[in-house]
């Protein structure tokens, strides 16, 4: 029973709680169950990233996109509230896995190609909806020797 | 007022980043992997509640291809940011009510536009966060909560219910259980039933004056706010936190005095880490730890003990002595069978913010040398990670063996560079 006064307790004292979300948040009614696991989204500056709620960095993995200068472990800045059109390098999920593609749209087929000379030029022949995950903004590559890098 | 949320928002959080995730059952467990606090629609079809023990459930997850995750509150708490920052671009003032509800304030825009405002909303979440949504429009916040219930359980609705068309108001006031109001319990249907009330309407029609003997204040208080007079404002800068616990069960089962005292230091280190977040400070602790109700047969024990610091502080170092202090005044050597505990927990109320505390006159705690301490403590785990830098006491959080366990968790994809998804090309 005595427990159930601490718990009573807890309850009581946490009417009101302040939660940083992205630095910014303030909770009112609930105290966050993220609380004790709340970190800081990963920053990029403002003027490369003009819609932070929108913008997630995904890892490249594989050489199909080398023509497009994307390659084996770079970070692609992926922004889902760019409106992707024919000749944007997409973030889509292709068979349950997520891949990034060049969108080409000719007349009102959609298809997916890759960017690299060595492969087929399509990975997705006709292109259902709702695939697209978010549009490529920039990708972000290291250039100093593997070792070195933190 | 309207009132949006994330639709089985932790499960959808981890759709996000999965595509394989789509249209199968998803759920996510609770801290230690115990109960499914959340569920997709396709997981609801299966018969799995709120709540539902893990063990219980297992083997129908097994069966029907159910997708399990431990809770990944990082991720939740990235996305949850990520959703209330859209909101802001819709409602100069938005509320934050829990980690997947807003509250957000529509009274300047006409309501011929509000339904059109908010499937917009709704749309835009989607599209930039992934997270579906569903909106509920209302004079009041009992009406918006209302109205979000509906906008959830009414597909035809398209994710939006506006409670301010006086239509809308009557078709569907009439046709809800009372059951679904905001703040009415179980104790509270008991008596309405006994009453006759069965839907909201039979609730908003009483006369809220004898309500209060026998629903309280807060009866009538609902009442008002069912027939649009507004009681609860939107809370747009919360109230000072008055008290703080850090509770947690154990991964398992602890038995020794120096691991407890090992949790208590840990409890204590993280409830530093909040009070000086927010500058508060306290003159005491209350240290708990006991034994499982769920352990049949076993010798039970539960104990809370109270220690007093010699003046308002958030100083880990000082927290962390009470704390042992509290262990240390209360232990018992254990005897044939020994007490097995399942769960450790500090607790304080009465919080202070520090600038405004009177210093103790005898035994003042050494504020000039711990200030910088802790905050550079805090400013390391800020850089390299929560856990980089604890006090001995607390124990490496690597090797805590008792640590809360999350087995199934995803990747904290948006907030460790390492741990990004990936994409292949």
């Amino acid at each position: 029973m005595h427990l159930n006064r601490i718990d009573g307790l807890l309850m009581e004292s946490s009417d009101a709680v302040r939660v940083p979300l992205i630095g910014q948040a303030l909770c009112a009614g609930f105290p966050s169950p993220a609380d004790d696991f709340v970190e800081d989204a990963l920053e990029l500056p403002r003027w490369l990233v003009p819609n932070p709620p929108a913008t997630f960095l995904w890892r490249i993995s594989g050489s199909s996109m080398e023509g497009a200068g994307i390659f084996d472990r770079d970070l692609a800045c992926v922004d889902r509230s760019l409106k992707a059109s024919h000749g944007s390098i997409v973030v889509a999920a292709i068979d349950g896995q997520m891949s990034c593609k060049r969108l080409v749209i000719e007349g009102n087929v959609a298809r997916l190609a890759f960017c690299n000379p060595d492969l087929p030029a399509f990975a997705v022949e006709e292109l259902g909806e709702g695939v697209i995950w978010g549009v490529v903004r920039f990708s972000i590559r290291w250039h100093i020797a593997r070792g070195q890098r933190a | 007022m309207a009132l949006i949320d994330g639709n089985s928002f932790y499960c959808s959080c981890e759709r996000v980043f999965d595509p394989r995730l789509a249209r199968v059952p998803v759920i996510v467990l609770s801290n230690n992997d115990g109960c499914a606090i959340a569920r997709t629609s396709e997981a609801k079809a299966l018969g799995i509640r709120m709540g539902d023990p893990y063990f219980k459930i297992r083997d129908l997850c097994r069966a029907q291809g159910v997708r399990v995750f431990s809770s990944n509150y990082t991720l939740y708490g990235d996305m949850s940011g990520r959703t209330n920052a859209v909101y802001r671009q819709f409602s100069p003032q938005v509320e934050i009510y829990s980690i997947d509800e807003s509250f957000l304030n529509l009274t300047d825009v006409a309501p011929a536009l509000r339904v059109e405002l908010a499937r917009d909303l709704r749309a835009t979440v989607r599209a930039w966060t992934g997270i579906p949504t569903c909106v509920g429009i209302g004079s009041t916040k009992t009406l918006a909560k209302l109205a979000n219930h509906i906008a959830k359980t009414v597909p035809d609705l398209g994710g939006v219910c506006d409670l301010t068309d006086p239509e809308a108001y009557a078709h569907w006031l009439c046709r809800i259980s009372v059951a679904e109001v905001w703040g009415i319990g179980r104790a509270s249907l008991a008596k309405l039933d006994a009453m006759g009330v069965e839907s909201v309407a039979d609730l908003r029609d009483l006369d809220p004056r004898p309500v209060r003997k026998g629903l309280t204040v807060v009866g009538e208080r609902i009442i008002h706010e069912l027939r649009g007079l507004a009681c609860l404002p939107l809370e747009l800068v919360p109230a000072r936190r008055k008290g703080c616990a850090v509770t947690r069960s154990f991964s398992g089962r602890i038995e020794d005095r120096a691991t407890l005292e090992e949790a208590v230091a840990a409890h204590a280190t993280r409830l530093g880490e909040k009070l000086r977040r927010e500058g508060l400070g306290t003159d005491h602790v209350t240290v708990f730890y006991h034994t499982s109700e769920h352990d049949r047969g076993a010798p039970m024990r539960s104990v809370s003990t109270t220690v007093s610091l010699p003046e308002h502080s958030s100083d880990t170092l000082a927290l962390i002595k009470a704390a042992r202090h509290g262990v240390a005044k209360t232990w018992r050597e254990p005897g044939e069978r020994p007490w097995r505990y399942s769960k450790a927990g500090i607790v304080t109320n009465d919080l202070v913010p520090l600038s405004h505390s009177p210093r103790a006159l005898i035994g003042a705690l050494d504020r000039e040398r711990s200030g910088p301490l802790m905050a550079a403590m805090d400013a390391c785990n800020a850089r390299w990670g929560r856990g980089a830098v604890v006090p001995a006491r607390a124990g490496l959080v690597s090797r805590r063996e008792w640590n809360t366990k999350f087995e199934m968790r995803t990747p904290r994809y948006t907030t460790q560079v390492s741990e990004l998804p990936v994409a292949w090309a």
